[in-house]
């Protein structure tokens, strides 16, 4: 899998790109500005960008702005955007940006290499990787929402890994449970919140999304 | 306050401005009310004295008798009746000064000295006195109600007794056969109904024109004379400087306070941790690497607790993409519904901005608290030089300022900008907050990506 970087700190670059590479991804280009980042992203055509929010020259959204556009120069181009700081405005701008292959994760979660790089895998294929906290603040909003509340503790668990995007494998995984529990959970939740069921994990996530951004 | 360069000349505005006048006569009758009761007390006082030492062919006894009982009504008035008069005095000459702004499109600003300082206490008699007395904004609105009552109310009252003597005296007569028509030599119908319609209309079309003009003479006896204006410039700006100064003085303590509890002693524990980790490495791995998960750890709520100081200081999505973008990030992160609407096409300078936003925040975390609301709208535009902010809600409204020390503190971090905070909470709702900060708006930033 080929990924290219754009972070401005050297040390964070220099780290990711190591850490990209030990786990058996290859690093296509590692740029540290929003423009250079347009240019890799056309000429390496690579599987996933890995995007810093703040980039020269106005270390302020540069980096959401260059994700935005390289997603409309090459569309559906999986991106995953990293911050020191999430904001559901971003998260909404980003998700608005297409279909799936996006992520947006605090800089902490790199700590945590096998996790980072499994949210960098799913991107790459399409799906998507919140933020446990953006999730936590978007569950936080609902929580005069009637449909919402009628949720158990258990299915808001699940509700909340699925909203940052994994599979039904992982959050089995996740919450020491079986699949077929999972998979009933889902159910439950999709029944109560009034959704489409789907078997698209990638569309399930943007259902979830959608419903809880209201 | 909208500040109109020109009256609206329509028929609609014109009567309005006619009837406006009439108000305006009103107030007048009561400036006089006012002004008979001080005069009262002067006069008796004057009467009783004169009586005493010149006398008037009465007995003494009797002489002394009547003097001290006028002078005693005099001092009476004086003591009991005088300082309450001034004040609501006061009161007429401030209804006067928004009225003016409103209605005559000429807004006047309020010229008093603030009361002396006297924390909770009321002021004693001779004290309240010399306040009132010893402040030239008090013998200006003096000078007004005087000015007003001989001329002032002739300007006041003149379209509308255009219009009535118009229709009384002309139109009246021509269409009804109860009342004969005005005898003046060669009258015929046509030429009283034309000179009573052109008497109407000119009235109309003057009556704005005629309310800007007494708005313009009120304001030049009640707006602060110059030197007055300069002192409450000076008291305002110094006492401003010293609040701006002073929070953010604990401003900075509570963020040393929050680093040295927080982040920095996270960072202590970890080296400890590391330093731990190594020494049993060798010894005992397993124990090594939890105590280097911990670690780990530690620096994730170190971040967390950073993050949580960045925003409290300045928000990322503030800095990033300025006020109305913030207030909408905001927005999406409270559990109500607002509504944000925005004009601003350029930044405000940053520490207005930054003023603003944690203005808002404070609104929002009170509407969240008190007032049980569904929706709330947040207004944001710029208009006449002026930053404006509208914060409603449809909660049961009651919100005071003087009870919460949240508006006090906004009101006064606004001042330090020359801004101004206006509530209105009727009891039931809804709560209208609106902010008013003087400010220029710098061009957007271009787009550099």
């Amino acid at each position: 899998m080929r990924v290219v970087i754009a972070e401005d700190l050297f040390l964070l670059r220099d780290g990711l790109t190591r850490m990209l590479q030990a786990h058996g991804l290859e690093i296509a280009a590692a740029v540290d500005n929003g423009a250079d980042l347009l240019a890799a992203v056309t000429t390496q055509a690579p599987d996933v960008a890995i995007v810093d929010v703040r980039l020269p020259p106005t270390f302020t959204d540069e980096g959401i702005r260059a994700a935005l556009a390289a997603r409309k120069q090459s569309p559906n181009l999986p991106v995953l955007v990293l911050s020191q700081y999430v904001e559901q405005l971003y998260a909404r701008e980003l998700l608005a940006s297409g279909s799936g292959g996006i992520g947006y994760l605090l800089k902490d979660r790199v700590f945590d290499s096998a996790q980072f790089v499994d949210a960098v895998r799913r991107v790459a294929a399409g799906g998507t990787a919140m933020d446990p906290e953006v999730i936590a603040r978007l569950l936080a909003r609902n929580t005069g929402n009637a449909s919402v509340s009628a949720l158990s503790p258990r299915e808001r668990e699940v509700l909340a890994l699925m909203a940052e995007g994994r599979s039904n494998v992982a959050i089995a995984q996740r919450l020491v449970i079986t699949e077929r529990a999972v998979a009933k959970h889902t159910a439950s939740i999709f029944g109560k919140l009034d959704l489409q069921p789907s078997d698209d994990d990638n569309r399930r996530v943007l259902a979830v999304l959608a419903y809880l951004e209201g | 306050m909208v500040a109109r360069s020109r009256p609206r000349l329509t028929p609609a505005a014109g009567l309005a401005a006619a009837f406006r006048g009439l108000a305006f006569a009103g107030l007048m009758l009561a400036g006089v009310g006012l002004l008979v009761v001080l005069f009262a007390s002067v006069i008796l006082i004057a009467l009783g004295v004169g009586i005493l030492v010149v006398g008037n062919g009465m007995g003494p006894a009797k002489r002394t008798l009547l003097a001290l009982l006028i002078l005693g009504a005099g001092l009476g008035i004086g003591r009991f009746f005088v300082p309450s008069v001034l004040v609501a005095l006061r009161r007429l000459a401030n209804l006067t000064r928004r009225l003016a702004g409103e209605w005559c499109g000429v807004p006047v600003a309020e010229p008093y000295r603030s009361a002396p300082a006297a924390e909770g206490t009321e002021l004693n008699y001779a004290a309240r006195l010399r306040w009132l007395l010893g402040d030239v904004a008090t013998w200006r609105d003096l000078l007004w109600v005087t000015v007003n009552a001989l001329v002032g109310w002739i300007l006041a009252i003149a379209s509308m007794a255009l219009a009535v003597t118009g229709v009384v005296l002309f139109l009246i007569p021509v269409v009804s056969h109860v009342v004969p028509p005005a005898a003046f030599p060669g009258n015929t119908k046509p030429t009283l109904a034309v000179l009573g319609l052109a008497m109407v209309a000119t009235a109309v079309l003057a009556a704005p024109w005629l309310l800007r003009g007494y708005g313009l003479l009120a304001s030049s006896m009640l707006a602060p004379a110059g030197k007055a204006e300069l002192a409450l410039r000076v008291r305002h700006l110094s006492e401003t400087r010293t609040e701006a100064l002073d929070t953010g003085a604990a401003e900075i303590r509570r963020i040393e306070r929050d680093l040295h509890d927080g982040a920095q002693a996270r960072l202590v524990a970890m080296g400890m941790t590391l330093d731990a980790a190594g020494q049993i490495i060798d010894s005992n791995p397993d124990a090594a690497r939890a105590l280097l998960y911990e670690a780990r750890d530690a620096s994730v709520k170190a971040l967390a607790e950073l993050r949580a100081l960045v925003r409290g200081i300045h928000p990322p999505v503030l800095a990033d993409r300025g006020l109305a973008a913030a207030i909408q990030a905001l927005a999406l992160d409270t559990p109500l519904r607002i509504h944000v609407a925005s004009d601003l096409n350029g930044r405000p300078p940053a520490p207005i901005e930054s003023a603003a936003y944690f203005a808002v925040t404070e609104l929002l975390a009170n509407v969240t608290k008190h007032a049980e609301a569904r929706e709330t709208w947040i207004d944001i535009r710029h208009t006449d030089g002026m930053l404006r902010i509208g914060v409603t809600d449809n909660g049961h409204g009651g919100a005071d300022p003087a009870r919460g020390t949240g508006l006090r503190g906004i009101e006064r971090r606004l001042a330090s900008f020359d801004g101004v905070l206006a509530i209105s909470s009727p009891p039931g709702g809804p709560t209208a907050v609106t902010m008013e900060i003087p400010c220029e708006l710098s061009l957007p930033k271009t787009s550099s990506s």
